[in-house]
């Protein structure tokens, strides 16, 4: 293939940093959440919300934060990456700060501002600490082993709304299997790389499929199937969605073998079938997806998808404006699951967009750095880490949209949710890092460094 | 690698091109339907996001808005709710809306595509018009002299200008106030509970949604009907009428509660109100004159509306002789509403020509701007315009020399007609009292108010004597009112 000579960095050109472009988006990021501020404020009580300074200066001083932890530790990093982030964070904390005026009993701004800034310190300590991505290969089973000891934690507390996903230690709860999907997406990094041809080219043919050995493939394969079995016992329905996404996206990237997409489709959608046709709970989401409006006709008013229909459709094509909704109708999720319903309603069709391609970008960026990258270990974590990201967007815009059944999980940094917030903060460090190394001028390897996936996929 | 990683990158696209057309789906092709849906609360916020249109009696408001800080932020509010919500009706959250209220809701909730500036832009804009202001024909003066006049008693008083067909005056007692179901809460499904429940049935408009036997009063159609049809030609005639008078076809007698009733004349039938001389003018007009003429003073009429709708007044049109008989003195099956005996006295004192009633004089908009104004439609040509001056001199009659004594006004020409109407299994209830009337000044070329009053359970338990006594003086000072400025 010709044309990956151009992905591939030019081996004498001196990249530019653009630490001054990250730098203006960071501020425009700032500026836009201010006023999403002020604007909620205006709208609901005619005046700027007193703490607005505060606000702007508390978001300002957390991407300034950010920034310099880019600049001095991971310069070369690409700059789109921290402003979405930041402007992502920004905007869920004005929704949230919005859907908090209609519940005054229930404010969940103020502690997704102490998890936000969290996630920021935690991004910092990434850029700063990890100085090399490849360090994260030698943890492979580390990371393997926690994540499966952070899933299967909750089991052992009680459920909370339908899910076994929730530790809760005094007033605080989070959801350990938030972390895990990072640790997971590490392990088959580090695993898939190391085993790669393995999976490719060895084991048996059969018809057009080639199977590699039960020894390469065997561990992989037992390692998801645990942790989706963890989470379906969980009832977390999303989280497998994502993992078992997550898992086919890499062993394709890794492997290059079109059979194992089928393969994984296949038994996707056996399971789906299965799970949903006899576990109660997901039973009855599935068919209130095909159906939104029959609790209407049976009498019992709208379901909670139903009305995230009509937030949506109240928004119509430009939006109610900020604070004009009434999404909070959505009732008890509408900060969470169902956030994009406040989004969809008062920013219209326009600003929803908007949301969607901010989104899209901070993916894109993540595969160019997977696509630019020289190892294909950080090329796999790269794509899972921006994988993990597009999947949870489409899981749960699509559920809340009625496209798909819906399924318990957070919007990434949009949604109330403390260790969503941080894992998402600390997956946009860990493409920070990626992004650095593959933009980073590799004098004396650079010859070397664009002859290898040339010579990889012209074979 | 690179292939893959782009084929992964695509198959992301695809599912980014998924969403989006998704949310243009429901964003912008089903919004409508969405918007519409009847468990979307959202058209029932924006409804109540804004202060309502005012009701204006007599150029101020007798209704407000105030905001509650709530979901559905204005409720309504009322000054001298019970007296005015024969007129207005109530808006209530929970309990939707009646009268005028219910009757010009597009107006003053500001839907109506006609409050806004350019037409169609509310379908533009999908924006509301602030709330629309009602004004309506209604007396303050009068609207109070009736109300104070019944007394809390059971009763309606409906008065009308004859010439135009205005409505100044419309009083149910005992009545409600409104506000109280303004809300949503405890407080208003408790009061609709009481309401509902009173016995005394105070959120029913007995005005014009409550019909009664007429009784004597009916005897003034009667007689236009028998003027009419040229049954009496001299109305000063002695008639060949029996007194006790045998219902025909059977061997019941029909008394009278007045002397002097043997072959009276028609004018003397009126003053002292003879049961057995109207009886047999009824008869000899025959059913098919009779429901004609009933008709044209609005009886057996379902569609009538002032704009809330009146219930019929009825009039058999299959009966038997001796039921004729009984129904041409507001007996038998014949039931009215007091607007429609209101009706009957206005439009013999506009010489036969019956305005159209009508309670709303105009709609505009939240600064003043009309909207729309009724005006004054001929309803029926009720009776000849001869003998309307007959029927004129009749019940002025009654008011200086009969049993509507009580009605008179110094210096004012007053005309009436009493009635007494007998209820119940046997007769056994309390009789309703009635007073029609009429009043019109020496200066003036035109009547200024007739008016019909109702009380139940008058205290009098006699015929004419409890109308003339206790509906009376009611009249009275209701057209004093509508005199007095």
């Amino acid at each position: 293939m010709t044309a990956t000579t151009a992905d591939a960095p030019p081996p004498d050109l001196r990249l530019p940093k653009r630490r001054g472009v990250e730098l203006l988006l960071l501020i425009g990021a700032v500026l836009i959440s201010v006023y999403g501020y002020a604007a909620v404020g205006l709208a609901k009580n005619d005046a700027v919300p007193p703490d607005v300074a505060g606000y702007g200066a508390g978001l300002g001083l957390l991407a300034l934060l950010a920034h310099l932890a880019v600049r001095f530790r991971a310069p070369y990093a690409d700059p789109l990456l921290l402003p979405i982030a930041v402007l992502l964070n920004g905007l869920g904390l004005v929704l949230i700060y919005r859907l908090d005026l209609e519940t005054p009993k229930d404010q969940a701004a103020p502690t997704q501002l102490i998890w936000s800034t969290l996630g920021v310190a935690l991004f910092t300590t990434v850029v700063v600490f990890l100085r090399d991505h490849r360090v994260l290969q030698r943890y492979a089973y580390l990371s393997v082993a926690t994540a499966l000891v952070l899933m299967i934690v909750p089991i052992f507390f009680p459920a909370v709304n339908g899910a076994k996903i929730w530790i809760r230690v005094g007033g605080l709860s989070f959801q350990p299997g938030e972390f895990a999907k990072i640790l997971l997406a590490v392990f088959f990094a580090a695993y898939l790389a190391a085993n790669r041809n393995a999976l490719a080219y060895t084991g048996r043919r059969i018809w057009k499929l080639q199977l590699p050995t039960g020894r390469v493939l065997g561990p992989i394969v037992a390692i998801w199937l645990l942790s989706v079995g963890v989470l379906v016992l969980e009832r977390d329905l999303g989280t497998s969605l994502l993992f078992f996404g997550l898992f086919v996206i890499m062993l394709y990237v890794a492997t290059g073998r079109t059979g194992w997409i089928a393969v994984g489709l296949v038994l996707a959608a056996v399971g789906a079938f299965v799970v949903g046709s006899f576990e109660p709970h997901v039973h009855s989401r599935v068919e209130d997806w095909l159906d939104p409006f029959a609790s209407i006709d049976a009498g019992q008013g709208p379901s909670q998808l139903a009305q995230s229909l009509f937030a949506f459709a109240a928004g119509g094509m430009l939006g109610t404006g900020l604070g004009l909704g009434h999404s909070i109708l959505i009732g008890f999720a509408a900060k969470s699951d169902f956030i994009l319903a406040t989004a969809g309603e008062e920013l219209g069709l326009a600003g929803l967009t908007a949301i969607f391609l901010l989104y899209a970008l901070l993916v894109a960026r993540g595969y160019r750095a997977g696509l630019a990258l020289r190892d294909p270990f950080g090329r796999l974590l790269a794509i899972g880490l921006a994988s993990i990201l597009a999947l949870q967007v489409f899981v749960i815009a699509g559920g809340v949209m009625g496209l798909i059944p819906l399924t318990g999980m957070a919007m990434p940094f949009l949604a109330q949710g403390g260790s969503s917030v941080v894992t998402n903060w600390i997956i946009v460090a860990l493409l920070i890092r990626v992004s650095d190394q593959a933009r980073r001028p590799q004098p004396g390897h650079a010859e070397t460094g664009i002859i290898a996936p040339i010579t990889e996929d012209e074979r | 690698m690179i292939r893959y990683i782009r084929r992964a990158a695509a198959l992301l696209l695809l599912l980014l091109v998924a969403l989006l057309l998704n949310a243009a789906r429901i964003q912008v092709f089903e919004a409508d339907s969405l918007d519409n849906n009847p468990a979307n609360r959202r058209l029932t916020i924006a409804r109540y996001g804004q202060p309502r249109g005012n009701i204006l009696v007599g150029g101020k408001s007798v209704t407000g808005s105030k905001n509650t800080g709530e979901q559905l932020k204005y409720e309504r509010t009322y000054r001298d709710g019970p007296l005015y919500a024969p007129v207005t009706g109530y808006a209530s959250q929970t309990y939707g809306t009646t009268l005028i209220e219910n009757a010009e809701d597009g107006i003053l909730s500001g839907t109506d595509s006609m409050l806004a500036p350019l037409p169609l832009w509310n379908e533009i804009t999908r924006s509301q018009q602030p709330g629309g202001n009602v004004v309506t024909t209604v007396k303050d003066s009068m609207q109070r002299a009736a109300y104070q006049g019944l007394g809390g008693r059971r009763g309606a008083v409906a008065a009308v200008e004859p010439s135009t067909g205005k409505i100044l005056a419309l009083v149910s007692t005992p009545s409600y106030d409104p506000g109280q179901l303004s809300g949503t809460g405890s407080s208003v499904t408790d009061a609709w509970a009481r309401l509902n429940a009173s016995k005394s049935q105070p959120m029913l408009n007995r005005a014009i949604r409550q019909t009664y036997p007429p009784g004597s009063t009916f005897k003034i159609v009667t007689a236009a009907a028998a003027l009419d049809a040229d049954v009496v030609t001299d109305p000063d005639a002695e008639t060949d009428t029996p007194s006790p008078y045998v219902l025909p076809g059977t061997s019941t007698t029909l008394p009278n509660e007045a002397r002097g009733c043997e072959n009276a004349s028609l004018a003397e039938a009126i003053r002292v109100s003879c049961n057995t001389v109207m009886a047999d003018l009824g008869v000899r007009v025959g059913l098919d004159g009779m429901v004609e003429a009933v008709r044209k003073f609005g009886f057996n009429d379902t569609g009538l509306k002032i704009p809330s709708g009146v219930v019929k007044s009825n009039f058999d049109t299959e009966m038997t002789d001796d039921q004729l008989a009984l129904s041409s003195i507001g007996q038998f099956d014949t039931t009215a509403t007091p607007l429609q005996m209101a009706m009957v006295a206005s439009a013999v004192a506009n010489g036969g020509d019956l305005k159209s009633p009508y309670l709303v004089d105009r709609t505009t908009t939240h600064d003043g701007t009309t909207v729309h104004r009724n005006g004054s439609h001929t309803y029926h040509q009720a009776m000849n315009p001869r003998t309307a001056m007959q029927l004129r001199e009749m019940m002025v009659d009654v008011v200086e020399n009969g049993t509507g004594s009580n009605a008179a006004i110094d210096g004012v020409t007053v005309g009436g007609k009493t009635g007494t109407a007998q209820h119940g299994i046997d007769n056994s209830g309390r009789p309703y009292a009635w007073f029609i009337s009429w009043a019109q000044s020496p200066d003036s070329g035109q009547p200024a108010v007739a008016v019909a009053v109702v009380v139940e359970d008058a205290a009098a338990n006699r015929a004419d004597i409890s109308g003339g006594g206790s509906a009376a003086p009611i009249a009275r000072s209701v057209m004093e009112a509508a005199l007095r400025d």
